[in-house]
């Protein structure tokens, strides 16, 4: 992986982060797309199993888990948590 | 009679509008709260049947309002009309009007979830485009405003097409009434504006429109337009003009290039969910509950693993434990009718078809009733709580690390109900190879039918002891559901490394907030198992306890009954008093061991004990054996029967009766060794006509039953061939 590529994987617990764009060429994706992992959607990583995989994100306010092979399909801009 | 029962005729049959004033389609995401909601407003008045050619449970109930019968299908949970398994394929045929039998739904009630806007507007901005007359319930509106979530009704609405929306807590019945006359009165109420989110797709497939001469309508030419060619879209377009497929081509290349239109489609209709969002729902910091907090600490991956450890212990010892004084009860109950019937009747063919057949083998299924109940209780409030879907999640790793994935997860712990319904519900798993994987796998989940049978054994030769929180036949228990975990998971790993070799799997999944189950839904889902089991045991149980008992019955030896004679008047000359009683018992007992062992059960048993003498099974246990390879739980029955007439009658349970069977010379059948054996055969062989069946028709070949049951038939008995062995050695 190149090393400014910032994923959903890369995320720590706790943190959020805005799709910036979504690598397609997985089928797979695809039908995590038509759950609303698109561009401009804000994650949260919530939690994981034991071992850090698979993942489970917050997607407004719903949790979706994710392996982490395919949180590394989406790009994301990290969010300050400040609030 | 109610009016409602008029109704209730095989499903398959429906046409729905003789029956019926109107027809709804209930439709929504998975976990929005739509069977709930369906539960509420139809409560038992409901029909559970299959879609014509697939296996989708279909579900059908009626509103009765005023003297309006509505009906109402709770159609499959779906994400999108972008269809990509067979559930999300019936949802779009139900709702297009395309399925066999059955015509376009007269209007829609969709099921949004207030705490999932997000995913639930991207489907209702398909269905309202759809222009049937809709009505929409706006579900989990007390969780959503514990979460600090606020919506703006009218702005919803508005965005929608001016379709009206409800809000209802389906767990309280709050707002139902309102809901129940909008859906009585949806028919003729006008469909909603056509939002057109997409107006380029909309352009495009109203040139397709024309072009198939109108025989298609919008929503089915936009469908075609992203999903393309699918196997069903290529039936849909079949008996249209040659032009009309090359057409299609050209349009979807101009409109999406080498974009994945699912993809395009995903990112133009959740920009529009993103936008519509932000003006009708304003979130507050959410409020702490203990939801959030429950569901916080289980998130973690060490509590959550240990704690689905441990609500698994906790479910088995419960079926153990707490059923026992009922068992005991019905097991009393069973002995003493029958005790009644046989002094009343008194000797003679009859008498005993009542007493030893029927009451004695349909009475020795029907007391695992309560483990039953207990079983499928949990089952259900685990997966109405949401919790079954997070046991997908962290079981995951695991899982694939013998190449399945979470979804597997689900099938498996249905299975330790009945493989059957497990076997369904692999469809949800989109791979196949990890879904055939998944099916070789859950018929060794210990199932219902299973139990009975470790209950039985277990109860007669394992002592009652107490270790730790447990009792010892608990933890036995416990071993013999590890031990069909473990079996069902090498035979996963095994066919994925040979037979199905292939790529991981892919895995996502919705993980619900932790819910309390709501009691009618529980009740309701409750009472169907209960009567597929006691229709069971009903009809196939009850009729396999007749056979059987004549079998064992006939034919009758008249020179065995000439010795009875002689041999009581011989007694006469020498014995008197309660020593000439005991003797007469102990002639009978023997002349009716003898009368079976000479009858067509008894001749079947000594025909195949070479097969089976080897694993220490005298010819009784064999004939039992081969009794219960079409359903299993007929093993107790047959037991029942078999013992009922032999010379250990006189003690009065049927686990006494096993532990008082002994070998011509005296040594007892029951060792230790042979019942670890009977027990391992039980754990693996596959002793059940539905289940081979389900299989055939969920892998759409003979190959694969056909060698699940050589598989599992094999491994049963090297299994109890070793056992009893290497113990007896």
């Amino acid at each position: 992986m190149e090393i400014n590529t910032y994923t959903l994987a890369s995320l720590k617990r706790g943190q959020k982060g805005v799709i910036k764009s979504v690598d397609t060429s997985d089928p797979q994706v695809q039908r995590l797309m038509v759950l609303g992992l698109v561009e401009g959607a804000e994650l949260e990583y919530a939690s994981a199993a034991i071992g850090g995989d698979p993942i489970e994100f917050r997607l407004f306010g719903c949790g979706i888990s994710l392996r982490r092979e395919q949180a590394r399909s989406f790009q994301v801009a990290p969010v300050a948590t400040g609030d | 009679m109610t009016k409602a029962s008029e109704i209730r005729i095989p499903a398959n049959r429906i046409t729905v509008k003789r029956h019926a004033d109107a027809s709804i389609a209930v439709v929504g995401n998975p976990n929005s709260g739509k069977s709930t909601l369906f539960n509420r407003l139809t409560g038992l008045r409901q029909r559970i049947g299959n879609y014509p050619g697939v296996t989708v449970e279909r579900h059908t109930g009626t509103l009765k309002l005023g003297d309006k019968l509505t009906e109402l299908v709770d159609l499959p949970g779906t994400h999108s009309l972008s269809a990509h398994s067979t559930e999300e394929q019936i949802v779009v045929d139900a709702i297009l009007g395309r399925l066999q039998g059955s015509d376009a739904p007269d209007g829609i009630l969709a099921v949004l979830d207030a705490t999932n806007l997000y995913q639930g507007l991207f489907l209702l901005q398909q269905l309202v485009d759809l222009q049937l007359p809709m009505v929409v319930a706006l579900t989990m509106t007390d969780a959503a405003e514990k979460s600090g979530i606020d919506i703006d009704i009218d702005m919803l609405s508005e965005a929608l097409g001016g379709v009206r929306l409800y809000r209802v807590v389906a767990t309280t019945g709050a707002g139902l009434g309102k809901l129940r006359t909008a859906i009585t009165e949806l028919p003729d109420s006008p469909p909603p504006q056509r939002i057109s989110v997409w107006s380029e797709l909309t352009d495009v497939a109203k040139r397709l429109r024309r072009l198939s001469d109108d025989k298609l309508n919008l929503t089915e030419c936009e469908r075609l337009l992203v999903d393309g060619m699918t196997d069903r879209n290529a039936t849909v377009t079949a008996g249209l003009n040659d032009g009309f497929v090359a057409e299609l081509r050209t349009m979807r290349e101009q409109l999406f290039g080498d974009d994945p239109p699912i993809a395009t489609e995903a990112r133009i209709r959740y920009s529009w969910v993103q936008e519509t969002l932000a003006k009708a729902q304003r979130s507050t910091p959410p409020f702490q509950s203990w939801r959030t907090q429950v569901t916080g600490f289980l998130n973690r991956p060490v509590p959550g693993t240990v704690g689905l450890f441990l609500v698994m212990a906790v479910v088995f010892q419960a079926v153990f434990a707490w059923a026992t004084p009922v068992m005991n009860g019905i097991d009393f109950a069973t002995g003493a009718l029958g005790a009644v019937v046989s002094a009343s009747l008194g000797d003679g063919a009859f008498s005993s078809l009542i007493a030893d057949g029927i009451i004695a083998g349909v009475g020795s299924v029907i007391v695992f009733l309560p483990q039953i109940l207990i079983l499928f209780l949990f089952i259900i409030l685990l997966e109405d709580s949401g919790y079954l879907a997070r046991a997908a999640y962290l079981m995951d790793r695991a899982m694939r690390s013998v190449g399945l994935s979470g979804q597997s997860i689900i099938p498996m712990i249905s299975s330790f109900a009945c493989a059957v319904p497990g076997i369904m519900a692999t469809r949800v798993i989109p791979n196949r190879r990890d879904r055939i994987a998944t099916i070789l796998a859950a018929p060794f989940m210990t199932c219902s039918a299973r139990l009975p049978v470790y209950a039985l054994l277990i109860a007669a030769f394992v002592p009652s002891q107490r270790i730790g929180f447990m009792n010892l036949q608990g933890l036995v228990l416990f071993g013999l559901y590890m031990f069909g975990i473990v079996m069902g998971i090498l035979t996963a790993l095994l066919i994925r490394k040979t037979a199905l070799r292939g790529p991981k799997p892919p895995f996502a999944l919705m993980l619900p907030e932790f819910r309390r189950p709501n009691l009618q839904t529980v009740l309701i889902q409750l009472l169907g198992r209960v009567k597929v089991f006691l229709n069971r045991a009903g009809t196939v149980i009850f009729t396999v306890a007749v056979v059987v008992w004549a079998l064992a019955y006939y034919p009758r030896s008249d020179l065995i009954g000439s010795e009875v004679v002689q041999q009581r008047q011989a007694a006469a000359y020498t014995l008197s008093g309660a020593e000439l009683a005991a003797q007469y018992e102990n002639i009978d007992h023997l002349a009716s061991a003898a009368q079976l062992e000479q009858s067509w059960l008894g001749r079947a048993g000594h025909f195949v004990e070479p097969v089976f003498a080897p694993l220490g099974w005298d010819w009784r246990v064999s004939a039992a054996v081969i009794a219960g390879f079409p359903a299993r739980e007929v093993v107790i029955a047959v037991l029942g029967t078999v013992y009922a007439v032999g010379d250990e009658a006189d003690e009065d349970t049927l686990s006494g009766r096993l532990k008082a069977s002994t070998w011509a010379d005296g040594r007892p059948v029951f060792t230790l060794p042979m019942v670890i054996g009977l027990l391992i055969f039980y754990a693996c062989c596959l002793q059940c006509a539905a289940t081979l069946a389900v299989i055939r028709r969920e892998t759409n070949s003979w190959g694969w039953p056909v060698f699940a049951w050589v598989y599992m038939t094999t491994i049963g008995y090297v299994g109890a061939l070793l056992a009893f062995q290497i113990g007896s050695a």
